[in-house]
C-alpha cells in the first residue's frame, strides 16, 4: 500500500518538474514575470543567477504555503502569501549578500522585487494552496528551472549579439563588431518581441496544419492582474473591479 | 539653492533619462496591459502618479522613524510591500467615501497597482540611494511622471498601429514590444540632458 503511495508521489513530483520546464514554461509559454526577464538578462550569468534565486524563493514559498494551506483562511490568503514570499526573499537576499556579493550587486533592486513576481504568487494560488507539500515543492523547482532556463537563453542570446561572448567567454572573433544595443535596454524588448513572434508563428503553423496545440500559451505578456481575458486559466485574482475595468474598455471600444 | 538643483536633477533624471519602464523595466505589466487606448492609459498614469507619490512618502517616513530607528532595515522588503498593499486598499476606501468623483475616475485602476513593481521599486530605490523623505517624494513623483509619459505615448502609437498591416506572427504583443524597444532607443537620447 505504502509502496503504491510512494510511487504515486514520486510520479506526480516528476510530472511537476517536467511540467514546469517544458509544458508550462513560465516565460516562453505562460509569459509571466516579464520585468526581471527583460531587466537582468544582459548576460547569461545574470540570467542564470536571477533564475536560480527566483527558484529558491519559489520552491521554499510553495512548500511552506502548501504546509500552511489548512491554517490560512481563504479570505486573507493573498496577504498571507505575500508575507511568506517576502520573508523568503529577504532570507535569500541576505544569503546572496553574504556569499555572492558580486551577483547581488549585479541584480540589485530586482532581488527584492522577486516579491511582486507574478510567477510566485501565481503558483502559490494555482497549485500550492490546494496540493500537498512534496508535489508543491517540485512544482516550485520545476517552474524555477523553467524560468532559469528561459532567462539563461535570453541572457546568452543578448550577450552573444551585444558583446560576442557567452558566459563571459569570447566566442566571436575580435574583428566582429558587436551590436551593442542588444546589451542595453532596447535590445531586451527586441529579443523578447522576436521570441514571442516565433512562438506565434509556430502556433499559426500548427493551426494551419489542423492540429492546434493548446499547450502553447495564449501569448499574453500581461500579468494576471491586468489580464483582460476573462476565460484565462492563469487568472488567479477574482475581483469584481477587474471585470468592471474590462467592461469599461469594451464600452469604450463600442 | 543647492538642494533645489539636486531635486531638479532627480526630477529630470528619474522621469526621462532613466525612465522607469523603458530603461529600468519596472511596471512593465500595466505598461503592456493597459495601453490599448490613450484614455485608459492616461487614467492609469494619473492613478500611478497618485499612489507612487503617496507610497514613497509613507515608505520614507517608515524607513526613517521605524526601520532605521530600531535598526531593522533588513526587514525592508516585507514592511514596504505590506505598507503599499495596505495603502492602496486604504486610498481606495478613502476615495470611495470622501471623493466619489475621483474614485469614479481612478477607482478601477487602484487594485491593479498593488502588484505594480514600480511602486515597490521606487520605495527600495529611495532607501538604497539613502534619499531623505522630501527627495524620496520628488523621486517617486518623477518616476511616476516618467511612467505616465511612456504609457500615454505607447497608447497613442498603438491606436495608430491598429490600422497598419502587421505580419501575422507579429500581431499583438510582438509589435508592441518592438514599439517599446524603439521608444527605449528614443529615450536613450535624453541621457544628453544631464
Amino acid at each position: 500500500m505504502s509502496e503504491i503511495k510512494k510511487n504515486g508521489l514520486f510520479q506526480s513530483s516528476g510530472e511537476r518538474l517536467v511540467n514546469g520546464i517544458v509544458k508550462e514554461n513560465p516565460t516562453f509559454v505562460l509569459m509571466l514575470g516579464m520585468c526581471p526577464t527583460l531587466a537582468v538578462t544582459t548576460s547569461a550569468m545574470n540570467g542564470l543567477g536571477m533564475g536560480l534565486t527566483t527558484m529558491a524563493v519559489l520552491a521554499l514559498s510553495n512548500l511552506f504555503i502548501s504546509l500552511l494551506r489548512k491554517v490560512i483562511p481563504s479570505r486573507v490568503r493573498i496577504p498571507a502569501f505575500i508575507v511568506i514570499i517576502a520573508s523568503f526573499v529577504t532570507v535569500v537576499q541576505l544569503m546572496l549578500e553574504a556569499y555572492l556579493p558580486s551577483l547581488n550587486k549585479a541584480l540589485g533592486v530586482y532581488i527584492p522585487l522577486i516579491v511582486v513576481n507574478c510567477i510566485i504568487l501565481g503558483r502559490a494560488e494555482a497549485y500550492a494552496y490546494s496540493n500537498p507539500p512534496i508535489p508543491s515543492l517540485f512544482d516550485g523547482i520545476g517552474m524555477g528551472l523553467g524560468f532559469s532556463f528561459a532567462l539563461t537563453c535570453i541572457g546568452a542570446l543578448r550577450e552573444f549579439l551585444g558583446a560576442g561572448k557567452v558566459f563571459g567567454a569570447q566566442v566571436l572573433p575580435a574583428s566582429f563588431e558587436p551590436i551593442r544595443i542588444f546589451g542595453q535596454a532596447p535590445g531586451a524588448f527586441f529579443v523578447l518581441a522576436c521570441l514571442v513572434a516565433l512562438q506565434n508563428y509556430i502556433k499559426i503553423r500548427l493551426k494551419k496544419a489542423g492540429k492546434p496545440n493548446e499547450k502553447i500559451g495564449s501569448g499574453c505578456t500581461e500579468d494576471c492582474m491586468n489580464c483582460s481575458d476573462k476565460g484565462c486559466k492563469k487568472r488567479f485574482y477574482d475581483t469584481t473591479k477587474e471585470i468592471q475595468m474590462v467592461d469599461l474598455e469594451e464600452e469604450e471600444e463600442k | 539653492m543647492n538642494q533645489v538643483k539636486d531635486l531638479l536633477v532627480i526630477l529630470i533624471g528619474s522621469s526621462l533619462v532613466s525612465n522607469v519602464v523603458l530603461s529600468q523595466f519596472l511596471g512593465l505589466c500595466p505598461f503592456l496591459g493597459v495601453s490599448k487606448k490613450v484614455k485608459t492609459a492616461g487614467g492609469m498614469g494619473v492613478a500611478v502618479i497618485f499612489v507612487i507619490t503617496l507610497a514613497s512618502a509613507v515608505a520614507g517616513v517608515i524607513n526613517r522613524y521605524v526601520l532605521i530607528r530600531f535598526d531593522i532595515q533588513y526587514l525592508d522588503t516585507i514592511v514596504f510591500i505590506l505598507v503599499i498593499a495596505a495603502l492602496v486598499q486604504f486610498v481606495e476606501m478613502f476615495l470611495k467615501k470622501m471623493i466619489p468623483s475621483l474614485y469614479q475616475a481612478l477607482g478601477v485602476y487602484l487594485p491593479l497597482i498593488t502588484t505594480n513593481c514600480a511602486v515597490l521599486g521606487v520605495a527600495i530605490n529611495n532607501e538604497q540611494a539613502q534619499y531623505g523623505i522630501l527627495t524620496g517624494i520628488v523621486n517617486g513623483f518623477a518616476t511616476a511622471v516618467g511612467f505616465t509619459v511612456a504609457i500615454v505615448i505607447l497608447a497613442g502609437i498603438r491606436e495608430k498601429i491598429e490600422y497598419n498591416d502587421v505580419p501575422e506572427s507579429f500581431k499583438g504583443m510582438p509589435i508592441v514590444l518592438l514599439t517599446a524597444g524603439l521608444m527605449a532607443i528614443a529615450f536613450v537620447g535624453f541621457s544628453g540632458l544631464l
